[in-house]
């Protein structure tokens, strides 16, 4: 493909980002978003923003946010084009979701589990009528109620059917992971490069293919084993000290998807898991990444490999907006050569057929 | 530390009122932010893979005695990374230690303990409780 540079039109790129820059701020009248203000109350954005972009930086995602004027996929961008100029200081160790401050963990395969059920901050439940109240400003909230009880272990409940020996275990390893932002995607990927090519992924793509899932487009009887949300320590071994120390807190949501599995030669009928781990709040999103998780092992199952979901190329090359949307719209960009060449070829082709 | 990479900039220098002066200190290294890659679990329990990538500020300083301390933490609060790296140096001396513990540190952790409890309980007050609906009958 050719692109032409084009020369000119400096002035009317300097007046358009200059209306931007106004349509950003939108009626002087009001008083500005701070980022402050979008952390807390737009923080499911925020979460996506960081989930999306592979940052995690509520402070950052916030001010893509501003700056993108609520377009998460162009918040995305930003904060993906800002993380290549910071440098890495290396990895952490794995984060144990085993060891999360809960928020929130549900399972949808047991009533009664160790830990129980725990709803936390959840639209569950919600009637999702408008609430007319939040429209008018000024309102204050009621304090959430406490309840102080002793720490109750919660834990996971594919280890409970692990107990059982009916659900496949995860093979122990500590083996270095492929890193996708260092190397291109290479085909077959394995199970640590898809995770991470989908915890980056769009919500939505995600979303619908694990819908399509459900509905018959890959074999799939899921059930939610568990979602959990809250705070994870993460720790980091830098090498001038020679041992982790703690960096912080994050949050994320977990989602554990337990699926049939009828068994092969070598394996008894047991069940398989779909993994979804995401930072932030982001529920939907991790259930649909479990969903395509367990889609894309149908292949080191040894399922047939048929629907779009199953198909790693199809989904880890068309996940990732940021690369979708670079694609996309760099339709938008100048092809004035070629589409003169094609303009040539058609009235080419057309002067033949009126011709014979 | 762990302490020390929760809390920002301002609950630390706070802390610091009440406590025995910092010693001077120069810096070796930063306050610089970059990236590490936070990693998790396939399934939970298994093969690491590559999450995301979280902020974090580093900060290396030098007391004039010597004695070298270090901080990660994670953001960009380049106050709170250097802060965290002085007291890193500072509570190495069995002499300073205890009363920047007592002044700064453990009043973090409670607070840190409190905010958590506070969290527990607001999960604990959403926690399905099934039998009721059995003494319902």
């Amino acid at each position: 493909m050719a692109y032409v540079a084009v020369k000119g039109g400096e002035r009317a790129i300097e007046a358009a980002h200059a209306w931007l820059a106004e349509e950003r701020r939108g009626d002087p009248a009001l008083p500005e978003l701070t980022l402050a203000q979008i952390e807390a109350q737009l923080g499911l954005a925020v979460d996506r923003v960081m989930a999306e972009g592979a940052c995690h930086d509520r402070g950052l995602a916030a001010l893509a946010i501003k700056q993108a004027r609520g377009d998460l996929i162009e918040a995305a961008f930003l904060l993906r084009a800002y993380r290549t100029t910071l440098p890495r200081f290396g990895a952490s160790n794995p984060i144990e979701t085993d060891a999360m401050r809960i928020r929130r963990r549900i399972s949808a395969t047991y009533k009664e589990l160790p830990g129980g059920q725990v709803l936390g901050p959840t639209f569950d439940y919600t009637h999702r009528l408008l609430d007319f109240a939040l429209a008018a400003e000024g309102g204050t909230v009621p304090p959430a109620p406490e309840r102080r009880t002793d720490a109750v272990p919660m834990p996971r409940v594919t280890g409970l059917l692990a107990q059982e020996g009916l659900m496949a275990p995860e093979p122990p390893s500590e083996a270095e992971p492929p890193d996708l932002t260092r190397e291109p995607l290479g085909f077959p990927a394995d199970r640590p490069l898809r995770l991470q090519a989908l915890a980056r992924g769009d919500e939505g793509f995600l979303l619908s293919l694990g819908y399509s899932t459900q509905r018959g487009y890959g074999n799939a009887h899921p059930f939610v084993g568990e979602i959990r949300m809250g705070a994870v320590t993460v720790e980091f071994e830098p090498p001038e000290l020679g041992f982790p120390i703690e960096l912080g807190e994050i949050t994320v949501t977990e989602c554990q998807m337990v699926n049939q599995f009828a068994g092969s030669r070598t394996e008894p009928p047991q069940f398989t898991r779909g993994y979804g781990l995401v930072f932030g709040h982001g529920e939907r999103k991790a259930m649909a990444m479990a969903l395509v998780d367990r889609a894309l092992r149908a292949e080191e199952l040894g399922e047939p490999v048929e629907a779009p979901a199953q198909n790693q190329e199809f989904v880890l090359y068309h996940c990732d907006n940021v690369e979708a949307t670079g694609f996309v719209e760099h339709l938008k960009l100048p092809h004035y050569v070629d589409f003169q060449s094609e303009l040539e070829k058609i009235r080419l082709l057309r002067r033949e057929a009126e011709g014979e | 530390m762990g302490v020390l990479a929760r809390a920002d900039a301002a609950s630390i220098a706070a802390r610091l009122d009440d406590a025995p002066a910092l010693p001077a200190h120069s810096r070796l290294r930063g306050p610089e932010t970059g990236l590490v890659m936070a990693r998790g679990r396939q399934g939970g329990d298994g093969a690491p893979f590559n999450l995301g990538e979280v902020t974090v500020t580093r900060c290396s300083v030098r007391l004039a005695d010597g004695t070298v301390g270090h901080a990660y933490v994670a953001g960009r609060d380049a106050r709170q990374a250097e802060l965290a790296a002085v007291l890193d140096a500072a509570l190495q001396d069995p002499a300073a230690r205890p009363a920047l513990l007592a002044a700064v540190i453990e009043p973090l952790a409670a607070e840190q303990a409190a905010r958590a409890a506070r969290d527990a309980a607001r999960a604990a007050a959403t926690r399905v409780e099934f039998f009721t609906m059995a003494t319902m009958r």
